[in-house]
This record gives structure tokens, sequence and C-alpha cells, in this order.
């Protein structure tokens, strides 16, 4: 127990400021401090992979790193779509992914947001359509922002969160 | 014949490991392959070819991992009547792998296990959408429809569903467990959910492009994936490629392995309970992967090995910071490794759990770090070493215990010969150019590329056209082969312990299902 007492006090606060993200110069302060103005101290993702490659799933996992501290910011993965704001998707749709993904989309309360993440996720990527894969994400249900990159940084995913605060919507299907 | 002058005698087949070529009967396919299982050799891959449009005939290949060598059997059958016998007697790995071959090209076996494997019901049962005659941009209306799942019966015995969706940020797959109380008596796996028709893609490929979609079929093996199809490509066009190059992709393929161990050590803690582990390993695996972007432009390497080379050179400063980085990474790994070897809580969740044992895991044909966990020896650098590897001579890395605690201790121990075998390959580094002009299709066209990645060995066996054209290409994650060894290890486990274990196996769902 000391010993993990001692590392932890060694390793100290690695949660950091992170480079600037070109024009739009945002820092994941600000990312935070604006996700917690539109949505409180309670954002809510559910990750759903539709068919990747799980090169995606590497770098979503990283934001609950000690650098990108997504759960210090108040911002949390859950297990049910019941549960989420944001439906995060990767992939290419798989055709035997598409009934569990339309479901998922469809248990989510409003409002809700739904980003798909990744080339294939954005636009099909090197897949795209086929008799196994129905392409982009939006061909399959109703998307709000896209996070491209192959896979996308962290720094990106966290941008592509922000996005959708910039661009708040009425509630869907009520 | 006796099987050793029959493999010896076989054609050579190019590729960037010792692999011999036999084209057998349906007699011979099974004989051929009975002979090679006492011999002790593993089944590493089987897919099939449409050729009707040549020669009105189907082929199916078995690829299998014999001491030294690959030896790939070749099997054709008549257009209008594709049947060929079962190998799943003796590798049952195979019966899944021909289930996947059935539901793509139609090709049937003789088993009895006739369920659809990859096809769930995206397209109808009468289309084999990889044979040559089926459009690639053919579509079909989804019809879920019921898998037939086997029954368990009992006095109290239930069953939990589990999946496609999962609860963490992981990959899809559906998990039937049979269980009586918390004890799981049976686990039934269903996957290809992420099949997203790798195969019939490839095909719309040229020879120079297909890299970048092999390094997609498992987004955590990019460079073994990649390196595998390079290798196939630099064999079936004889092209040689640099020592530069070999040894920086050694590099890029050691750091894949560093990367995922240090992910998993940290999801492994975490899942027994110790958060502090997840924290402290992945901020290592975080370093690592920014060093990455420092060196190679990319945190994954997904466009780093290309036909012929590597996408960019490694000077001395940057090997410098690499060095550096070596040393630091093996300081904190050892201070780790000994907090997690002294706590006991930790260990107490490690130990036993997920058992699998030398006899099941030589039976069921265990490949990589799951295999080296259960006593058996499988590291194709080792075993076959391809260049760089025949001059580094890497360490073998083994356990026999073949529980959670011994696929850790793999991994701690792999973590620390990679790190070895990175300062060699970086102090070693030979000087020269790091790309070679990939020039014609040699007269065999057909070729194999076969690299130890950080989960086991992955295969890709091309063919091509000499326009450069992909004519067929197929890969192999070593998944297919340790997936069904988590239905053996989770038996009379508690359902609680079942993401530790899985976690344990750390296995692709992509890979497997292409």
């Amino acid at each position: 127990m000391l010993d993990i007492l001692k590392r932890i006090r060694r390793t100290g606060m690695l949660s950091e400021a992170l480079p600037e993200l070109g024009e739009h110069e945002v820092h994941v302060q600000r990312i935070h401090a604006r996700l917690h103005r539109v949505f409180g101290r309670a954002l809510r993702i559910r990750h759903i992979d539709a068919g990747s490659c799980n090169g995606c799933e590497l770098e979503i996992q990283a934001l609950t790193n000690p650098y990108y501290n997504l759960e210090g910011a108040g911002i949390a993965f859950v297990a049910s779509p019941r549960h989420a704001d944001v439906l995060l998707v990767t992939g290419p749709v798989s055709v035997n992914m598409e009934e569990a993904l339309t479901r998922a989309y469809d248990v989510m309360p409003d409002p809700k947001w739904v980003i798909a993440v990744g080339d294939c996720g954005a636009c099909g990527g090197i897949f795209g359509a086929s008799y196994a894969s129905r392409g982009r994400v939006s061909d399959v249900i109703p998307v709000d922002a896209t996070v491209s990159g192959c896979p996308p940084t962290p720094q990106a995913l966290l941008h592509g969160l922000l996005l959708i605060t910039r661009h708040p919507k009425p509630p869907r299907g009520t | 014949m006796s099987l050793d002058v029959m493999t010896r005698e076989g054609m050579p087949l190019p590729a960037n490991v010792p692999a011999r070529r036999l084209i057998v009967d349906a007699h011979q396919w099974t004989a051929v392959a009975q002979q090679l299982h006492e011999a002790g050799a593993y089944l590493l891959a089987l897919w099939g070819t449409d050729e009707r449009d040549r020669s009105g005939l189907f082929r199916v290949f078995a690829a299998f991992l014999a001491s030294d060598h690959v030896v790939v059997l070749q099997h054709a059958m008549a257009g209008d009547r594709p049947v060929y016998p079962s190998l799943g007697r003796w590798y049952p790995v195979a019966i899944r792998l021909q289930r996947a071959i059935y539901d793509l090209l139609g090709l049937e076996s003789d088993d009895g296990d006739t369920r659809p494997w990859l096809r769930h019901s995206g397209w109808p049962e009468d289309r084999f959408p990889l044979r040559k005659d089926v459009s690639a941009a053919a579509t079909y209306p989804n019809r879920p429809r019921p898998y037939p799942f086997v029954p368990v019966n009992g006095e109290g015995v239930h069953e939990i569903p589990v999946g496609p969706i999962h609860a963490g940020t992981i990959e899809p797959g559906h998990f039937r467990f049979s269980v009586v109380g918390e004890k799981v008596l049976r686990l039934e796996e269903r996957l290809g959910y992420t099949h997203k028709g790798v195969a019939k893609r490839f095909e719309a490929l040229s020879l120079l492009d297909g890299h970048r979609l092999a390094a997609r079929v498992s987004g955590d093996s990019a460079v073994a994936f990649s390196w595998a199809y390079c290798a196939a490509v630099e064999a079936i066009t004889g092209t040689t490629v640099s020592p530069r190059t070999a040894y920086l992709r050694a590099l890029a393929l050691e750091r894949e392995r560093i990367a995922n161990h240090l992910g998993d050590l940290g999801a492994l803690g975490n899942d027994a309970g110790l958060a502090f582990g997840l924290m402290q390993f992945s901020a290592l695996k975080e370093r690592l992967l920014r060093l990455n972007q420092d060196v190679f432009n990319q945190r994954y390497l997904m466009d780093y090995v290309i036909p012929g080379g590597v996408q960019s050179d490694v000077g001395p400063r940057l090997i410098r910071l690499l060095l550096d980085e070596a040393a630091d990474i093996e300081r904190d790994v050892v201070a780790l490794r000994a907090i997690y070897d002294e706590h006991t809580g930790l260990q107490d969740r490690f130990k036993d759990a997920g058992q699998l044992t030398p006899s099941i895991a030589k039976a069921q044909g265990a490949l990589g770090l799951v295999a080296r966990a259960s006593g058996i020896e499988r590291d194709l650098r080792v075993s076959m070493p391809w260049a760089p590897y025949d001059d580094l001579r890497p360490a073998w890395v083994l356990r026999v215990e073949g529980d959670v605690a011994a696929r850790v201790q793999v991994r701690f121990d792999e973590v620390m010969e990679s790190l070895r075998l990175s300062r060699l390959l970086l102090e070693k580094l030979p000087r020269g150019s790091v790309s070679t002009a990939i020039l014609a299709v040699k007269a065999e066209r057909i070729g194999l590329g076969v690299i130890e990645g950080w989960r086991g060995p992955v295969m890709v066996a091309l063919e091509a056209e000499e326009s450069f054209a992909i004519r067929r290409c197929h890969v192999h994650d070593p998944s297919w082969q340790n997936w069904p060894l988590i239905e053996h290890a989770i038996i009379g486990n508690i359902v609680p312990d079942f993401p530790l274990i899985n976690k344990s196996f750390n296995l692709s769902y992509s890979g497997h299902d292409g």
C-alpha cells in the first residue's frame, strides 16, 4: 500500500492543458467549461462499435487516461443507451450490427445527440458500402456531428464533443 | 510417400518464412492434415477461392505451422459440386473456419455443424458474396432471424445473453452463458457482428494500396497486418527490402506489442479492482503513443509499413529519444510489476482464474501469447525468424499455469523482452534506404506473409494479376484460434470473473470477423 501511495505522489498530476487545436484554439479546460454550461455536470456517453476495426476504440479509451481526464470533468461513459445523452458511434455500420445500432438509438431518451467517429463513421472510410457494410453512420441513424481521423486523436474527439454543444438542437422525436 | 518427403518436396511458396505448397486430392487433404497433426503441426488458416472463371474449379487452402516452416495444402473442387472433407477432427478451429468459408463462397465441408457463422441476416443464404460472379456493389435488406444456440438443460440452469453491445468501450459480440447460480456451466460465443467484407473489398484495390486495408483488419495489430501484407506483396514480386527497412518494421512491431501489453496490464488491474493500475499503465501507454507521434507522425502506426519499405526514416535525434524512452518505460514497468506481484488482493483475483490447461491449449491449437501462458512454445519470431529477427534472436517467454496470472506474467516478460529488442534494433540500425521499388508480379502470382504480432501470428495470403490487381487476399487473425479457448477457460468460473478472464485473452472481434 505504501508503495502505491509513494508511486501516486511521484507520478503527480498529469492532467494537462492540451496544445491548441488550430483555428478553434480550443483547450481541454475550455471544452470542459463549455460542456458544463450546456449539460451541467452530467454528460453521459454511450459508445457503440458498429463495425469498427477497433482503432477508434483505442483512442476513445485514451480519453479516460490521466492526461485527458474526461471523468475528472464530469463526462463519463455509461453502460446503457437508456442512460446516455450522446451516442458515440464508430465504424462503418456492418449489416450484422445494423439492428443493434438502430435499437440502441431508439431507446435513448430525448434530447439525444449522435457523433459519428472516425473516417469510417463519418464517410464509410476504406470499407465503404457493400453486401456486409452500410457505410457511414448517417445512412443508418441521424447524425449530429462527425469526428474524422483514422483513428481520430483524443483531442479531436474532445473537440467533437464540444461541437455538438455549439449547435444545440430541439429534442428529436417528441 | 512419407510426410517429411511430401512437405519438403512440395513447391516452394514465396513468403517471408520458409513455406511449401502441396497440391492434394480429397483423400490426401485429410491424410496429410492428419499426419501433420501427429507431427505436432497447428492449423494456421483455412480459406477458399473461386477459380471458375479460369478453370471451372473452386479451391480450398489450409496453412499449417510445422516446427520450422509453413505447409499450405491446396485442393480443387468441381465448380458445380464444391464439397471437401472437414479438418475439424484434428483441428477444432477448422469448424468455425469451414462455416465462414460456406457463408462467403458456398464451399461445403462434411462437418456436422452447418450453422451460419459470418452470415447473420444481412444477405440471402443462397448468395455467396465472395464468388467472382457476385457484384461487389450488391446489397441486400436485413432480415433478422434467430440463431440456434446449443441449449443446456437441467435443474436450476438458466441462460444469460450478453451483447452484441457490451458495457464498456469494446467491440461487439454475443456471449450466451448457461449458469447455475453464479457458476458458468457453458459459454457459447456468437461472433461475426463486425464482418464488413474485407476480402471482397481487397479485390477492388491495387496491389500497392492493399496495405492500408490490411492495417485496418484489426486496428490494434496494424503493424502486424500491414507487414504481413507487404511481405506477401514482396514475395510475389521478388522484392528484397533493405536491412534498415526490416529493422524499422520490427521496431514498429515491438512498439505495437509494448503499447498493447501496457494497455492490457492496466485494464487487467482495473478489472480486478485496482484502478491505480489502469491510471499508471494508461499514462505510460499515452507517453509511448505521443513519442510515436513525434517519431512516426502517427500515434497508431496504421500507415507506417508500406510495400517495399516504411513511410519515414528515423534520424539520430529520434533514436536518442527512443532509447531514453525505453529506459524510462523499463524503470516504471519494473516498479509497477513489483506492486502488482506483491498486491495480495490482485493476485487473489488473478490466480487460478480462467485456467486454460496446457493439454486443452494444445488440443485446441492455441496461438500467440495465450499459448505461451499455457506452456506451449509458439513464437514465430523464435521458431522461424524472418529478417531482422534472425539477427535479434528473441528469447522465449513461457509460463505453464495457463490462468489470468500467467497471461499477466507473459505480458510483463514480453514488455521487457520487446524493450530489449527495441534497444538492439536502434543500436544496430543498418545504414541504407527505406524504400525499394516494386517492379513486377512473378509467375507464381501467389505469396504469403506471416508475422508474429502481439496477439499471435497473423497471415496474409495474396494472389495478384500481372496488372497489379488483387485477385484474392485472405487475412487471418489468431483470434480465430483463441476465441474458442475462452469457452473452455470460463467453465466452472463465476460470471463476475468473465470480464477479467476475457480481458486476459484480449482477442480481436474485427480481426476475426473480417
